[in-house]
């Protein structure tokens, strides 16, 4: 789940996530995760641990969802793959680009692409599914 | 030391906890790992920065990915002889239910271990093991990759 309800997401912030766009024309949403030392998996070599791709995608995929509705409703995750072309590089910023590319009354489906600064050249991608729940609270 | 000289440390120790603490993400998160039986768990214990829905409240979907994730290169760090750090190629997500701000377990399955991947499936649960709140499954590299070699004309 991501931005869009109009207020802070806790673990968003500790991420350090910055939204960068939501375009609700095309449902896409653009994020950025910016490399910081707490985020790292392997300390030889300063690359950022999956974990922490993995909040950015499903954070900006979740806002794509958002900027899809015609008004604001509760949304979840169902699922989420993600598949890791290539490590980030250390030092480096994340940036991540999701669209909701379909959305019916109940399901909503988005595909995402994270990137240092080429989206032609990406790090990894993904494909979500997330639940239009009703406003009275999550249903699945 | 390089990172996989101390997991191999931790492991001949049986100093679980360095798995986690030798990673500075699982530090973030506040993960730990312990053996129950036979079996690896890993815990992520509830923090207010994991939150993704503070009017649920429910934990933030990218935190039990990453639990999940964690839970199964945990497991292959323990189980497996790997001389590399095992590289995530795709993992899967379900979430079944919301997960409160509550502790979350996981645990992890080897389902097959190849030569160069090795599949892992991982169930991830709060109060009721028996109604997980995710389940996921990972592929990883096992193997140092090598450059591909150029196509020969």
């Amino acid at each position: 789940m991501g931005a869009g309800s109009g207020f802070v997401i806790p673990y968003n912030a500790a991420l350090g996530l910055r939204v960068v766009g939501i375009e609700r024309a095309q449902a896409q949403a653009t994020f950025t995760l910016p490399y910081d030392a707490k985020l790292v998996g392997n300390v030889d070599t300063g690359v950022l641990h999956g974990g922490a791709i993995t909040g950015l995608i499903d954070a900006c995929s979740g806002a794509a969802v958002f900027a899809a509705l015609a008004e604001w409703q509760p949304i979840a995750t169902l699922d989420l793959r993600i598949d890791y072309l290539r490590g980030g590089e250390p030092g480096r910023d994340i940036a991540c680009r999701a669209n909701c590319y379909r959305i019916t009354r109940n399901v909503a489906f988005t595909r995402a692409v994270a990137y240092h600064d080429d989206e032609a050249d990406p790090i990894a991608t993904s494909m979500g599914t997330f639940m239009i729940a009703t406003k009275a609270g999550v249903k699945k | 030391m390089t990172l996989i000289e101390r997991l191999a440390e931790a492991k001949r120790t049986g100093d679980l906890q360095t798995l986690c603490d030798v990673v500075p993400y699982s530090r973030f998160l506040g993960l730990s790992a312990r053996v129950d039986g036979d079996e690896l768990i890993t815990t992520l214990q509830f923090a207010d920065h994991l939150i993704g829905n503070p009017a649920l409240p429910a934990l933030h979907g990218g935190t039990l990915g990453a639990l999940c994730e964690s839970a199964a290169i945990f497991e292959l760090l323990w189980r497996a002889e790997t001389a590399v750090l095992p590289k995530t190629i795709t993992l899967t997500i379900d979430y079944l239910r919301s997960a409160g701000p509550l502790d979350t377990y996981a645990r992890s399955i080897v389902t097959r271990q190849g030569r160069r991947v090795t599949n892992v499936h991982v169930e991830a649960w709060q109060r009721d093991r028996a109604a997980p709140v995710a389940t996921a499954h990972a592929i990883f590299l096992v193997m140092r990759e090598e450059p591909r070699p150029a196509a020969s004309s």
